[in-house]
């Protein structure tokens, strides 16, 4: 037989072996039976010594032909191998994806300081500030700044927790206004404000009435502010709350410290105005309390009210968050039941 | 009504819900054999028959037209009124009080408040009751707030009406005849001493007065507007309240005792008896009514039991006057007697209509009870009424208004209000009617303005103008990052009560402090603002715990109130941030054993504040014994540059147990001090291109050396090169001397210039060997 045949019989043998190989095990072993140094490749290499000087270069570049053939076959079957092992061991690997997932702790904003961080952001998107004051205040700054003095009959519209004479828990954020238009420079522009933060009333404490709640109170002082400014700021915060289709409507009401007064009702956004329980069949929610600043409160604060006017605003975070979410007791806000908190953690 | 106005509260009819209830006429009366209160009644209902009712009332008698609910009526309450039998006799329907129509308990006249209400005799039989008790028609039921205390009347709210509907009102006048055999400056003398307690005083004496029920429809018109009828002389002063909103006093004029009326303060310590029986210890801020002697009544509030009008009187003294809203408001506060009278006196009153209301009553008086009005009126002050005039430009009108009105507009609003003016150009001078006398100002012009013209029919414009970025301040952004993190480390933002009680206000106190506590508290819970807020939190868990929301993580922000001294100044206000945590941390689930909170969760949560806010390296930790709430193993006070800013711990388990928890961790800290402190902020540094190498070192220490004071050594010694050191072990126990521990570290060491070689490594290692050693006698392992 000559070593051409004999190469050609070994390729052959080669190739068959290589394909009815199962494993990675196996194919290595042919690799070390047919290529290694003691396999019949290397054998016939040996052999070539016997041949002529004419003849060697032919075979033996056919010898090597045949080993790169037999080299790439198993290279081949190998990364096929490789693939089928591969895919065993993934299967082998699947989970119940329906498990539940390892709990990663998460804590939610409680709703009032979601529904104070919104109002919060829709005043700052419109030139305002966000001024805090004193929890606990002076009656000078509460009542009588406000144009409330002492035994005026209006004191009875809020019933008041006192801690001396002179010293109580305020019960609306109008002193942090009193306190910021005495220090305000106009010529640094015009007074934009708002002044979250709670306030008391001396009230039992039932499903509507709570002696703490938050309250948002915006004041804008300049030359030439009117009336109509103030209803147009309401119609752009109630919309951005409420829903772009909602309409306000003004009211006259009574506020010792704004002259004209109004009560400001929003179009109900349960029902949009047609009548349901949340609008109590009449279309309308009340929401906030407003009105141009009384010149009394401008002048106390040093103000010219003849140069000067401003609009003011004040509504409770409470009354927003239990309209908008169905909410019917008040207490829940300062219980802090976790059922009740934890439900607001969806950012609508 | 309600947009241009006065808030309508309420329209109802008066006979709402209420059927088939009719004229009864008793024609006998006799008492039920079985029953010791019951008697059997036969009825005449207009019908061929009449019906027998059983009564229970205990003054029914024959001879009386009554109310009757017919089988099949609804009476108040929706109850339904069945033919029915009582102990054996059969009742057609019912005879009714006024209650069982709805009249509520206390406007039903005393005569008929324990039974049933007796009818006119000519009343028609089985006519229905509603128009003879003034039920068939509706009630408007208006909120009126303070300033618009002139529609606090009937008078006034006409006008009201008037200028919404552009309608002029029109009112039937009372023309009084006096009767000139006397005059009343001669029955009696009236004197004030001080004319600012009472600008108007007028007495009309009014004489052989037959003392009676009123009649039947001016008894409606009160019971309708909530006043208890009394008799034809009070009911009269009552319905003059309500008309004109003047309130006004009827004495007795014979109990009055001497032949004069003194208006003076009270001298501290008078007593005066009032109406309602009450024996009333006065001072210097009341005004009072006397006979120049003893008083009579107080002033606008109520008047005195010795001089009340009863079934004697025949001559009536009329008080109309005006006193001084503060003096009244303070009486009626002090005593908590607050009336339609005082609380009209505290608004104010029409002072252009004391007289005229004064005639007006008199005149009734005289016409209702047979007697005749004295000549007269004895008038100890009479207010000169100064016209006000309110001055205001077109031009000012629109530029406050936003609004493009015309003259003629504005000329139509003010006719609509009955206002009359001058027009000079677009100059207003407006004469202010005394019914508004909450009218003064160019403000209040321009609210009648607007709302006349209609809310509605305002412009919608935002204010112009210079407007400059509005922006969170640092503290704010601050604040709003670290709720942020603080929700993504699984804390829940709770708010608490800032009030509680005086014990639990000074737990956990971080500073010296007096409590500020309320004058009036509205219960025990709640007396005194906080001084911690992590009382308020524990308050929280417990209140979950209790209903098997065990495993709770909050935290908290708000104001804690410190006073130096328990004087009249402002309390300090800090705002502080607390965390309270209770149960597991993990809870158990299938793949994660339970991991019950413990003091370095809460640590870690604080460690990752401080360094959000660059901090970290400015913070200490040392346990302490502090504070009598903590466990004073498991404390840590916290501080910032050597500063006391706050503290975290596990809570003590006595204190535990009193707030009715198992056990909790807690912190608190003075955000605002954190906020205020000077940080480095970002300072960027180039990604080192250099491999770090890391180095573990194993030490055995005494067991009082703290994990701080060994970090600061080791980082100390490192110098510049080391750039991390982490705890990885914590061993004390088997195989350890007792008294000390084990620690290990990873220590990390990184050039961003260049790669280290094993040399400037094991250099750096020596040093901090040596450190150990020398200072902690750290035996290195």
């Amino acid at each position: 037989m000559t070593l051409k045949k004999q190469l050609e019989d070994l390729r052959d043998r080669a190739i068959k072996n290589i394909d009815s190989t199962l494993t990675l095990n196996d194919l290595n072993q042919i690799r070390v039976e047919i290529l290694g140094k003691k396999g019949p490749m290397t054998e016939v290499l040996r052999g070539m010594k016997d041949l002529s000087a004419s003849e060697r270069p032919v075979v033996g570049s056919y010898a090597n032909e045949i080993r790169d053939v037999i080299t790439e076959k198993i290279e081949k079957k190998k990364i096929f191998l490789e693939a089928v092992k591969l895919n065993q061991t993934l299967k082998e690997e699947k989970i119940d994806v329906t498990l539940s997932g390892k709990k990663v702790p998460q804590g939610v904003r409680h709703v009032l300081s979601q529904t104070l961080n919104e109002i919060e952001d829709i005043f700052l998107g419109m030139g305002y500030e966000i001024i805090e004051g004193y929890e606990v205040e002076k009656d000078y700054y509460n009542f009588e700044r406000m144009n409330i003095p002492k035994e005026h009959p209006a004191r009875d519209m809020q019933d008041t927790f006192y801690i001396t004479d002179d010293v109580l828990l305020r019960t609306h954020t109008s002193p942090v206004q009193a306190r910021t238009m005495e220090v305000h420079d106009f010529s640094r522009g015009p007074l934009r404000m708002i002044s979250p933060g709670k306030v008391f009333r001396r009230d039992t404490d039932d499903a509507t009435h709570s002696h703490q709640f938050n309250q948002v109170e915006g004041l804008v002082v300049d030359k030439g502010i009117t009336m109509g400014d103030l209803k147009g700021t309401l119609e752009v915060m109630v919309k951005k709350m409420f829903g772009q289709e909602r309409k306000i409507r003004l009211r006259p009401s009574y506020f010792p410290f704004t002259e004209p007064s109004v009560e400001v009702d929003v179009s109900c956004f349960k029902c949009g105005g047609t009548g349901c329980n949340v609008c109590k069949h009449t279309g309308w929610i009340e929401i906030l309390g407003a009105g141009m600043v009384h010149p009394n409160v401008l002048e106390m604060s040093g103000i010219d009210s003849n140069e000067y006017s401003g609009f003011a605003f004040g509504l409770g975070a409470e009354r927003v968050a239990m309209l908008r979410y169905g909410i019917n007791d008040i207490r829940h806000f300062y219980q802090n039941d976790f059922r009740f908190l934890e439900q607001f953690k969806i950012k609508e | 009504m309600s947009l241009t106005g006065i808030e309508v509260e309420n329209v109802r009819r008066l006979d709402e819900g209420l059927k088939k209830i009719v004229v009864g006429f008793i024609k006998d009366c006799r008492p039920h054999p079985d029953s010791d209160h019951l008697s059997i009644c036969q009825v005449d209902v207009g019908e061929a028959e009449p019906s027998q009712i059983i009564c229970g009332a205990p003054n029914v008698q024959a001879d009386k037209k009554v109310i009757v609910a017919l089988p099949g009526a609804r009476i108040a309450g929706n109850i339904k009124i069945k033919k029915g039998k009582m102990r054996g006799e059969v009742s057609n329907g019912m005879i009714c009080s006024l209650q069982e129509l709805g009249i509520a308990d206390n406007v039903v006249p005393k005569a008929y408040s324990e039974g049933i209400f007796f009818l006119p005799d000519d009343s028609k039989v089985g006519m229905s009751v509603f128009p003879i008790l003034g039920m068939d028609d509706s009630m408007i039921e208006l909120s009126i707030t303070p300033n618009r205390a002139d529609a606090l009347s009937m008078r006034g709210t006409a006008f009201e009406v008037g200028a919404v509907y552009r309608q002029k009102p029109v009112f039937t006048d009372k023309k009084v005849i006096e009767d000139d055999s006397a005059a009343a400056d001669q029955l009696i003398q009236v004197m004030v001493e001080d004319e600012a307690d009472a600008p108007t005083y007028k007495i009309r004496m009014i004489k052989d007065v037959k003392i009676k029920e009123s009649p039947l429809w001016l008894q409606n018109r009160l019971i309708h507007a909530g006043i208890r009828p009394i008799n034809n002389i009070v009911d009269v002063t009552n319905y003059c309240l309500l008309e004109f909103g003047q309130p006004m006093h009827a004495f007795d004029y014979d109990k009055i005792q001497t032949v004069k009326i003194v208006v003076r303060r009270a001298n501290a310590g008078e007593k005066l008896v009032t109406l309602d029986g009450e024996q009333r210890t006065l001072t210097a801020d009341n005004i009072l009514i006397t006979n120049g002697e003893t008083p009579l009544a107080l002033a606008g509030v109520m008047g005195g039991l010795d001089s009340e009008i009863t079934e004697k009187t025949t001559t009536v003294a009329l008080e109309s006057a005006v006193f001084d809203p503060i003096s009244i408001r303070k009486t009626a506060k002090m005593f908590n007697l607050r009336s339609e009278s005082s609380s009209r006196f505290e608004k104010g009153i029409n002072v252009a209509t004391v007289q005229e209301a004064c005639d007006f009553a008199g005149a009734m008086m005289a016409e209702l009870s047979g007697g005749t009005v004295v000549s007269k009126t004895v008038t100890a002050t009479s207010m000169k009424l100064k016209p006000v005039l309110v001055k205001i430009t077109l031009a000012k009108i629109n530029r406050s208004l936003g609004t493009t009105l015309t003259i003629e507009q504005v000329n139509e609003i003010f006719a609509a209000l009955g206002f009359k003016y001058d027009l000079n150009h677009d100059q207003y001078e407006v004469t202010i009617p005394p019914r508004r006398w909450d009218i003064a100002i160019e403000a209040d012009i321009l609210e009648e303005v607007a709302r006349i013209y209609g809310y509605d029919r305002l412009p919608s414009t935002l204010p112009g103008g210079q407007v400059q970025p509005g922006s969170l301040t640092k503290s704010q952004q601050l604040m709003r990052a670290t709720k942020t993190l603080l929700e993504g480390s699984g804390l829940t933002e709770a708010i608490s009560y800032a009030l509680t009680t005086e014990e639990k206000a000074a737990h956990f106190l971080q500073k010296e402090s007096f409590p500020t506590v309320l004058q009036f508290p509205m219960s025990e819970e709640r007396t005194t603002m906080r001084m911690n807020l992590i009382s308020g939190l524990l308050d929280d868990l417990a209140y979950n715990v209790s209903r098997k929301n065990e495993n709770i993580a909050y935290y908290e922000v708000g104001r804690v109130f410190y006073q130096n001294k328990s004087a009249d100044s402002l309390p300090i206000e800090e705002n502080h941030l607390a965390i309270a945590v209770t149960g597991n941390w993990q809870e158990k689930d299938w793949q994660t054993i339970k991991q019950p909170v413990d003091f370095f969760v809460i640590k870690g949560i604080i460690e990752n504040l401080f360094s959000m806010y660059g901090l970290t390296n400015q913070i200490t930790y040392q346990n302490s014994q502090d504070y009598p709430e903590m466990h004073p193993g498991r404390t840590a006070r916290i501080l910032l540059d050597g500063e006391n800013i706050g503290f975290i711990g596990q809570v003590h388990p006595i204190t535990a147990k009193k707030y009715g928890l198992e056990s909790a961790f807690v912190g608190e800290l003075n955000i605002q001090q954190i906020f205020a402190a000077d940080r480095k902020g970002i300072i960027y540094k180039e990604v080192s291109k250099y491999p770090a190498v890391k180095r573990d070192i194993a030490l055995l220490v005494d067991e009082n050396i703290t994990n701080q004071s060994l970090r600061s050594g080791i980082h100390a010694a490192g110098g510049r090169l080391l750039h991390r050191v982490e705890l990885f072990d914590l061993y004390q126990g088997k195989n350890i001397e007792k008294g000390k521990k084990s620690l290990a570290y990873t220590l990390t060491f990184m050039d961003p210039e260049t790669t280290l070689t094993e040399e400037e490594i094991n250099q750096a290692l020596n040093k901090i060997q040596k450190r150990l050693r020398s200072d902690f006698s750290a035996e290195i392992r």
